[in-house]
């Protein structure tokens, strides 16, 4: 690939872009694609019922049937670890774009007008940035009690002043272009400015941190799905996996690597996504 | 002076807001709790005189704000509450256990800084294999969750070879040594990963000082190359790097409360989820509180820190 | 009569991976600079003046190639090592930049920034690099040097930001200082008084200057001899009043034309194209000449 830029229609503003996609989407997308269609797929692909118990096949190392053996309860690991994913996925994906549905427009707002209306929508979505990432969320729960749900809404919360505030940093940079104040100057109402000029040109960074975000956010569901507070059993879960894991270390360490290895490779998949995002949409580190 | 003496007074005040609103978050979190939470934690064999008599005795029968006014009263005396279960105080539960957290936290911020801040200011300034080498440890380091990290440590190390615990805890002043080796495993499990983020943010820092204009000047001086790195760019990238740990130990708090539980710590991470998982309100209320409570303590210092290694940032500007 | 600093035949050119090898940067340079004088060289942007004031220093990135013969105090520095490179930087030689604020680390004391070009070549102690400083400080004009010392630069004024970083550059009394557009970020009211105190500093220390400029009225206002470079090369040398009195080269003579302080009011100025070069000039000017002469 020659190094000359090749922008395409849209030029996203905040940081144009430079160069066609890197080697990092493209190993990023193909993984998480890869994961997501195996995860959409569970029923169809799980060679077993991830929740059916057979005592003769207890710790099973993997073999041809069970290509990553069987767990304490003689469940098909490989079954369960396409179940857990699912379940991981949904939480962690649907959780980000939740929180981005509420940040982009509130860091819109706060970059846009500026002085009261950013001071306190700042102000108040930093006080969420006092607690510690999973200690929100373990009050979260101890309030609400477990679940995926939960688990889910919680991540939205403890997401959403980082992403209003990396989209509001954003709209500050595109808002205090030319064509904006000339769009205004032309009677363009302050909601049309935002939508036809602002919008489309803060967006790219936003959408990079989204993508880093949906890694921890993972990790996160992973690490209370692993304390019991996330998933639920019966229904299967990555971090679940990883605590039932533990018990049988010794005996049968299949159970406990290959969840874990299922982790990251879903978090590297969103982490490479990410920065060849960043390529593309913030070259300049705006969303640092 | 008096400006730097301005800053420190509004950033201080400034925690006060910020642990009052944190102080009302966690009072309402027995408040909150959907349906009855005292019927919850006394379980399904509780008459209604049990039921009225905790309600009482936890004060949840009062107003609103008198039982806001009455909490935060008792907290500023000293008195946490019981442990429903135990019935022990937990302001002495708290007592021991803080210094579990402590340990395991500081340990691993101090290794993670003692590895990280080296290794990246080589990454920024080295030859390409270094370069290559630090970014697969920071992809690693970040991709890896935790407790996985901690499990398969485990395996190693006490499973396979079998020279460390796998779990346990023994006070320091009781027993050093066994203190220290059934933390190895825990602060490594924590380290790694943050020493990843570290090196990360250290890189990024101190690269991006080098490439300033100043650093021709010190060149122009005659300055030697250490000098620069160390006494100069360091310095520069020093409020970025601080500040990255602020924010991180908010995040090895978060991994503690894992860890702890893990590798049966007896820490007030431990503590909160057995808490959880027992419906005992008022333990969880409290340690959710000295955890918050210890980060916003963390902010403050690492701000203040920042301010005096950066005198533009006390002036209002920054870098 | 010593020549401090030696230009042979100083050639530079930047290597870009791949491409095929664009013009040289600095072209075929010779001239001499004798002890106490000041030297301008004047150009426009991209004529090669800066990379030449970073050639005489070794302040080149690694992609440049370095050819002829730079020698200061008689010293061969083309090819030097690193090490012996950085003792005489800052000690024989030094070098100011344009924008002191970028020049300045933005957090350190300022009088700790000029004692540490001192101790970096002296084995003195804290103490007495400190005053030195300090005396500096009040050599290059800033008032109540002890009690700002440890102010950081933000605490003061761009002017006084250049003045230290002439204290430091000046510290250890180097034979050679060059210094490369120092008061283009200036405000004008400034500039002179900067000027003034090269000027000054250089009768007192027996320093000699070599000054990067764009600006004909630099150039008038301290400089001893000019030479004038375009395209890497140096068209021609003189002294301040020879060059404005009697420009040789049909180049230089566009510069004065171009120059808005010498137009009359009113005047259009005009405009020496890039894709000019400095032999299509001349061909001008003979042929200006040559109709001239065939008019009567």
């Amino acid at each position: 690939m020659t190094s000359t830029a090749n922008p395409p229609a849209k030029s996203l503003e905040v940081g144009a872009p430079r160069r066609a996609p890197s080697r990092f989407i493209l190993l990023g997308s193909l993984i998480l694609a890869f994961l997501a269609l195996v995860a959409i797929a569970a029923p169809l692909i799980a060679p077993h019922d991830p929740e059916s118990v057979d005592v003769h096949r207890v710790l099973g190392a993997p073999d041809l049937q069970h290509p990553f053996g069987s767990d304490v309860l003689g469940r098909d690991v490989a079954s369960r670890i396409i179940y857990g994913l699912r379940a991981s996925l949904l939480v962690s994906v649907s959780a980000v774009l939740a929180s981005l549905i509420l940040a982009v427009p509130l860091g819109l707002l706060a970059g846009y007008f500026g002085r009261w209306v950013d001071s306190t929508i700042s102000r108040t979505l930093d006080l969420i940035l006092v607690f510690p990432a999973m200690l929100l969320a373990v009050t979260f729960i101890a309030i609400l009690g477990p679940g995926s749900v939960i688990a889910a809404l919680a991540i939205a919360v403890i997401y959403l002043p980082i992403l209003a505030r990396v989209m509001r940093t954003s709209t500050l940079i595109v808002a205090r272009n030319d064509y904006v104040a000339g769009s205004r100057a032309r009677g363009a109402s302050h909601l049309r400015v935002l939508v036809t000029h602002v919008a489309p040109n803060a967006f790219g960074p936003v959408i990079v941190q989204a993508s880093v975000l949906s890694a921890f956010a993972l990790q996160l569901e992973a690490g209370l799905s692993f304390l019991g507070l996330g998933t639920q059993p019966p229904t299967p879960s990555l971090g679940g996996m990883l605590a039932d894991g533990r018990e049988v270390l010794i005996q049968a360490p299949w159970v406990e690597i290959f969840p874990g290895l299922v982790i990251v490779i879903a978090v590297l998949g969103f982490t490479f996504l990410g920065e060849g995002l960043r390529r593309i949409f913030d070259p300049r580190g705006v969303g640092e | 002076m008096s400006r730097q003496l301005g800053f420190i007074l509004r950033r201080l005040l400034l925690t006060i807001p910020m642990l009052f609103v944190m102080s009302v978050v966690v009072f309402l979190i027995i408040r909150l709790v959907p349906g009855d939470p005292v019927r919850t934690m006394l379980g399904f064999r509780a008459t209604d005189a049990n039921v009225a008599e905790l309600r009482h005795r936890l004060g949840l029968d009062q107003s609103l704000l008198d039982q806001y006014l009455g909490w935060a009263g008792a907290l500023l005396r000293g008195d946490l509450g019981k442990d429903i279960v135990s019935h022990a105080p937990l302001a002495q539960l708290l007592a021991q256990r803080l210094p579990v957290t402590f340990e395991l936290t500081g340990l691993s911020m101090l290794l993670a800084v003692l590895v990280g801040v080296p290794l990246g200011v080589r990454a920024a300034t080295g030859g390409r294999w270094v370069k290559r080498l630090t970014e697969a440890f920071v992809i690693f380091g970040i991709s890896v969750p935790d407790f996985w990290l901690g499990i398969m440590l485990v395996l190693i190390f006490a499973g396979t070879l079998v020279i460390l615990p796998p779990s346990g805890y023994v006070p320091f002043a009781t027993d050093p040594v066994g203190n220290l080796r059934y933390m190895v495993l825990p602060v490594l499990t924590l380290a790694t990963g943050e020493a990843a983020y570290i090196l990360r943010t250290t890189r990024g820092a101190v690269g991006s000082v080098m490439n300033r204009p100043f650093i021709t000047f010190l060149r122009a001086k005659g300055i030697g190359t250490r000098r620069i790195i160390f006494g100069h760019a360091l310095r520069n990238a020093g409020p970025s790097i601080v500040t990255v740990i602020g924010i991180q130990v908010g995040v090895l708090l978060g991994g503690a409360i894992i860890i702890e539980t893990m590798f049966a710590l007896p820490g007030v991470g431990r503590l909160v989820v057995t808490g959880i998982n027992q419906r005992n309100y008022p333990t969880v209320q409290v340690g959710i509180l000295a955890i918050a409570t210890i980060f916003i303590v963390v902010s403050l210092i690492t701000d203040l820190i920042v301010a005096w290694l950066d005198p533009r940032v006390a002036d209002g500007g920054g870098t | 009569m010593s020549a401090i600093l030696s230009l042979d035949n100083v050639g530079v050119r930047f290597n870009a991976a791949g491409a095929a090898p664009p013009a040289p940067a600095v072209d075929g340079v010779s001239l001499q600079l004798h002890r106490g004088e000041i030297f301008g060289i004047v150009g426009e942007s991209g004529s090669g003046k800066s990379t030449l004031a970073n050639a005489v220093m070794g302040l080149l990135p690694a992609n440049a190639a370095v050819s002829g013969s730079i020698r200061i105090n008689d010293r061969e520095v083309v090819g030097l090592d690193d090490e012996a490179l950085r003792s005489m930087r800052g000690d024989e030689v030094s070098m100011i930049f344009q924008d002191p604020t970028a020049s300045l680390d933005p957090t350190w004391p300022v009088g700790d920034q000029i004692a540490e070009t001192i101790r970096a070549h002296y084995p003195v102690t804290a103490r007495e690099a400190k005053a030195r400083a300090i005396a500096l400080m009040g050599e290059v004009g800033i008032a109540d040097a002890a009690a700002r010392y440890s102010d950081v630069p933000h605490r003061f004024s761009g002017g006084q930001r250049q003045r230290i970083v002439i204290a430091a550059a000046l510290a250890n009394n180097p034979q050679l200082l060059v210094a490369d557009e120092p008061t283009t970020a200036l405000d004008v009211t400034i500039q002179a008084q900067v000027l003034q105190l090269i000027d000054k500093l250089r009768r007192d220390h027996g320093t000699t200057v070599l000054l990067i400029t764009h600006d004909l009225g630099v150039v008038s206002m301290i400089c001893d001899r000019v030479g004038v470079m375009y395209g890497g090369k140096l068209l021609e040398t003189a002294t301040t009043e020879a060059l404005f009195a009697n420009p040789a080269h049909p180049y230089t003579r566009a510069l004065f034309a171009a120059n808005p302080a010498g137009a009359p009011r009113g005047a259009r100025l005009p405009v020496i194209p890039a894709e000019w070069s400095v032999e299509s000039l001349r061909d001008a000017e003979l042929l200006r000449a040559a109709i001239g002469a065939a008019n009567g």
